[in-house]
């Protein structure tokens, strides 16, 4: 166990290539999807924190509750979406890495999204009158309620960052685990474990590790510091 | 010397859930003199001045200034006021900026109204951390930056403390010199007479009373007006 773990520190500090180039592509696959998710959930979530319209508390709710859609379930329905006797087969998407950033941009989604309608819904109800009283409505007023809120915002982003980069179910479903092309770090440790290998699974597991505490560092200092400054 | 005044309001009723808030209310605002809403909580002063202001459409009646282009010309001022997290100086260039002024102008005219109301020297502070006294100054800055012919203010010393209010009403004081006409709500019947040289009293929805200050305190005309001016208010 210890010789283990003493392999799986040697790996990531003697800069394995092996080992790195499965934490590239995981990192590629994930800030990937979610870029996608943000570009899509944003725009989403505030418009339907300002919008009224029946049906949309339906919305919110579905929307909250998919914050929790299991992984394994999105990668089933995107294997079956793009399978090829499914609607989308003909792309020849499946067990790639396009795949794999489909997969987590339909879970993260919902978490940009839903935290995304959270934050405005608030910032909106304090500012809306007051903006009125300025004379600025429309697409104006999103983008100065967006503006003003940006850190609350990058706060959803990054939850949705380390819902991507810790999920193993999605991308072992769509990608399928194979070596050198849609391997990454959490179907690695998957397969390693129980293949034996500990010390890869064990010096990607403290990369993730890793990775998953800065995401939540940067959150918390930016927030911070932003308290601070903005208040 | 005001062309979007008078400002009237013909039957004008505004309806919320089943309630009537404002009741049938008809009246001219002209241009000179400050006007002071009066009543007690719930009797609409809030929403009458919204409605005038224009966040609110009315129900039913109608409301019209005098010349188009009136939305610019005046500013409202809330009880709680908004800060958008950005420095002092933001704020007012924001509002500046909603106004359609130059960007060449805005800074300049910005620090000006920042003089004004005494905040120069926390122009680069952040909004949200002024106190409560600052953020309503600041609140008066932005609209002393537009100029603008008509300013209402929505009970806008509720919050403060009487050094805070002083200020304020420095302020307030300082529009009124500058030409601006004033509609106010206050609950601080002092108030209304350091600043106030008509009352509005609101009853229920309805305008129950209109007299010069000089002549409301002495001697209210209605029953509810006296008796919310001898501090016993009336909830009947």
């Amino acid at each position: 166990m210890l010789d283990a773990l003493v392999s799986g520190l040697r790996l990531v500090a003697t800069l394995d290539l092996r080992l790195w180039e499965i934490v590239g592509l995981s990192l590629v696959v994930s800030l990937s999807a979610v870029a996608l998710a943000t570009l899509l959930g944003l725009p989403f979530g505030a418009a339907l924190a300002v919008g009224r319209f029946s049906g949309r508390q339906a919305v919110i709710v579905v929307l909250n509750a998919l914050m929790g859609l299991p992984p394994v379930v999105v990668g089933l329905i995107i294997y079956l979406l793009l399978s090829r006797a499914g609607p989308l087969g003909p792309l020849g998407l499946l067990f790639t890495p396009q795949a794999m950033v489909i997969a987590q941009t339909v879970l993260v989604l919902p978490i940009i999204a839903a935290l995304a309608r959270q934050s405005v819904e608030d910032a909106w109800r304090e500012y809306e009158e007051q903006l009125r009283s300025f004379g600025v409505q429309g697409a104006r007023a999103a983008l100065t309620v967006l503006w003003d809120i940006r850190f609350s915002l990058l706060t959803a982003v990054l939850a949705g960052l380390g819902r991507a980069s810790a999920e193993v179910g999605a991308v072992m479903i769509v990608g399928g685990n194979i070596d050198g092309v849609t391997r990454v770090m959490t179907t690695t440790i998957a397969l390693e474990t129980s293949k034996g290998d500990l010390p890869l699974a064990l010096g990607l597991g403290m990369v993730l590790i890793a990775i998953v505490l800065v995401l939540n560092a940067a959150a918390h200092l930016i927030r911070e510091a932003a308290l601070r400054r903005h208040g | 010397m005001s062309a979007i005044l008078p400002l009237r309001l013909e039957e004008v009723s505004f309806t919320a859930g089943g309630r009537r808030i404002i009741d049938r209310v008809s009246l001219a605002l002209e241009a000179g003199t400050s006007t002071i809403i009066l009543g007690a909580n719930g009797a609409g002063k809030s929403v009458l001045m919204r409605l005038m202001h224009g966040l609110l459409a009315p129900s039913s009646g109608r409301i019209a200034w005098s010349e188009d282009g009136a939305r610019r010309r005046q500013a409202m001022v809330f009880q709680r006021p908004v800060m958008l997290r950005r420095s002092a100086l933001g704020n007012v260039v924001y509002a500046l900026k909603a106004a359609g002024v130059p960007a060449a102008q805005r800074t300049r005219l910005a620090l000006e109204a920042l003089d004004e109301v005494g905040l120069r020297p926390l122009a680069a502070r952040p909004a949200r951390v002024l106190s409560g006294g600052e953020q309503q100054r600041l609140a008066l800055a932005r609209a002393w930056a537009l100029h603008p012919e008509v300013l209402f203010l929505d009970e806008p010393t509720a919050n403060l403390d009487p050094g805070a209010t002083r200020e304020i009403e420095a302020v307030i004081q300082a529009f009124d010199v500058a030409g601006t006409k004033i509609v106010m709500s206050t609950h601080s019947l002092g108030q209304a007479r350091r600043l106030g040289d008509e009352v509005i009293y609101l009853h229920q929805g309805r305008v129950l009373e209109r007299a010069p200050i000089e002549r409301f305190f002495p001697q209210p005309a209605t029953a509810e007006a006296a008796a919310f001016v001898k501090g016993e208010l009336p909830w009947g």
